[in-house]
């Protein structure tokens, strides 16, 4: 027998579920049909060519640079900004004049858009009058130009993503750092224990399920950003800061190759997937149902 | 209490003022290059005159009103669908029990890890058969069911009494006017707090619109800007320092005079 209370729950939950199966659900499921077939051109219509467009993809220079650059920016993009971010927290925990501003400084940058900050560092690396050159010049060192050289592109992009998140991360650290008992410290104390010994022992592990939980976001935002690419690189020089996410932005709709784009993006959701996973069994997740 | 010597707090202090003054560095070099003439953008003069020349350039070179409208709307279109959808949902996974709830909210948290932005070739498809291509809508329908602003509702109307629920009952309430009269009022500190990250998240959104926008009348001040600042029409740095500042301003004004609220709703957001 249907109850009321069950018509009711279906038909508050309907709106949202329409929006969320149209724009989620159904085009994650076809991105995954559509890339086990060719693209349609012209009059020639998709052909099923099942794991084609993957095998495509290990014979492919571009993807493969593709993917050990993600790799790369990954890892300095999330080493550099938790362990900015843990430093940040800990020079501004306590309270004294100037912190606010402090902490102002480093929060900043997380609330504006990605595209300007991409133009203002740009402007920064700029060749010539750039701060960065300028500086460069006046130690009698060559010009240099940091987003537009294969060896250093990608790394230009990497400090852009890591002067924006650093100060979100902080504010994660800073709530758990409150959480340390104040008593601990004070046993620490009379233990004559020092700093280092009681941030290492204590702070650190106490710590921990927010720095597991920063580390998933970072993870995440490594292959999620690439907004800055755009305006300060496009993937280039030679490919050198090409990225997952703004390659399939290329083969999707640069060279409407969407079933290729399809398979590329699989590949991108199986990586979100397996982190997602993996926080799940990782987690202590009490510690942030509070 | 592990005492500080003066070494220590002097070394911290001034090692927290050295970062934050480095930290703020790229956002000074672009203030003091937009608010000088383009003479002096990258030579630092402390008698160089000031200028808001750049900025009425930037305004009169490209339609940056219109972006901005656009902009305004995208934002508002998309915070005011997303509180009513989530509220609804939110609201029947909290306090009703029905058939199929686990599958279901599995289904909405999904969406937490494959969000819609990188769906692009399929969305777009979707818009295509639509005839949504280089429309406003377009550009928001992906994010209207927002799973994270379910989520985020739901942990919150579950904690509301459900003596509160059960008395507005007694007094002759229907379903939806508990909803209306208990959980909304009560649930508006979880909304405010998503409405901030609603707001900067899609003020702040650049690849969809991107895509999916082709002319002036839709595309949103992000998109704007990026074909205003690689223009090579020989723009001055002075001013594309200019349009990015004003593109950043109205969010960088609400951080300022809402810093607390900013952080904390930030930090809800980011602990799901």
């Amino acid at each position: 027998m249907v109850k009321r209370e069950w018509i009711y729950a279906w038909a508050l939950l309907l709106p949202a579920f329409v929006f969320l199966i149209t724009f989620t659900h159904l085009p994650a499921v076809q991105t995954l049909i559509n890339s086990l077939y060719t693209t349609p051109k012209g009059r020639r219509a998709a052909m099923f060519t099942g794991l084609g467009n993957y095998q495509q993809m290990l014979s492919d220079p571009v993807f493969l640079k593709a993917m050990v650059n993600s790799g790369i920016y990954a890892l300095v993009t999330i080493l550099a900004s938790i362990l900015l971010a843990l430093a940040m927290a800990l020079l501004v925990h306590r309270s004294f004049r100037g912190v606010g501003l402090m902490r102002m400084s480093f929060f900043t940058p997380t609330v504006l858009p990605l595209i300007a900050v991409a133009n203002i560092w740009l402007f920064f690396y700029a060749p010539g009058f750039g701060l960065i050159d300028q500086i460069r010049v006046f130690f009698g060192l060559a010009s240099a130009n940091y987003a537009g050289q294969p060896d250093t592109a990608l790394y230009a992009v990497a400090a852009v993503t890591i002067w924006k998140e650093a100060g979100f991360f902080m504010i994660f650290f800073l709530a758990a750092l409150q959480t340390v008992p104040e008593t601990l410290r004070e046993a620490a104390a009379i233990e004559g224990c020092s700093r280092w010994t009681f941030f290492r022992r204590v702070t650190l592990p106490l710590i921990m399920p927010t720095t597991l939980f920063v580390s998933v976001n970072a993870v995440i935002n490594a292959f999620r950003l690439v907004d800055h690419v755009f305006v300060m690189t496009k993937g280039g020089p030679d490919n050198a800061s090409m990225l997952l996410l703004y390659y399939i932005f290329e083969t999707g709709f640069r060279y409407w190759d969407t079933a290729y784009a399809g398979a590329l993006t699989m590949v991108l959701i199986a990586i979100l997937a397996a982190v997602g996973i993996g926080q799940f069994f990782l987690a202590d997740k009490r510690v942030h149902y509070r | 209490m592990m005492q500080d010597t003066a070494l220590d707090r002097i070394l911290m202090r001034s090692g927290g003022a050295l970062l934050a003054l480095l930290w703020f560095v790229p956002l000074a070099y672009a203030i003091w290059a937009a608010f000088h003439p383009a003479a002096f953008e990258a030579r630092f003069d402390l008698t160089a005159p000031l200028t808001l020349g750049n900025f009425s350039a930037a305004w009169q070179q490209a339609p940056f009103a219109r972006y901005f409208l656009n902009t305004f709307l995208l934002v508002a279109m998309i915070l005011a669908a997303q509180l009513v959808l989530c509220t609804l949902a939110a609201f029947a996974f909290a306090r009703l029990s029905f058939p199929g709830k686990s599958i279901l909210f599995a289904l909405i948290l999904l969406q937490l890890l494959v969000m819609p932005d990188i769906l692009l070739v399929e969305n777009y498809k979707t818009m295509r058969a639509l005839g949504l291509v280089d429309s406003i809508l377009a550009i928001g329908l992906p994010y209207f069911a927002s799973g994270f602003a379910i989520f985020l509702l739901r942990q919150t109307f579950m904690t509301i009494p459900k003596e509160l629920d059960e008395a507005a009952r007694i007094e002759g309430c229907s379903l939806l006017g508990v909803l209306w009269r208990v959980y909304v009022p009560l649930g508006k500190p979880a909304m405010l707090a998503f409405g901030l990250v609603s707001v900067s998240h899609h003020w702040n959104n650049f690849l969809w619109p991107l895509i999916i926008t082709n002319s002036v009348e839709t595309r949103p001040l992000t998109v704007g800007l990026s074909i205003f600042a690689t223009t090579d029409s020989g723009t001055s740095w002075a001013v594309i320092n200019a349009a990015t500042l004003m593109t950043a301003a109205p969010l960088l004004l609400g951080f300022l005079l809402f810093q607390r609220q900013f952080v904390q709703s930030f930090m809800r957001a980011g602990i799901k």
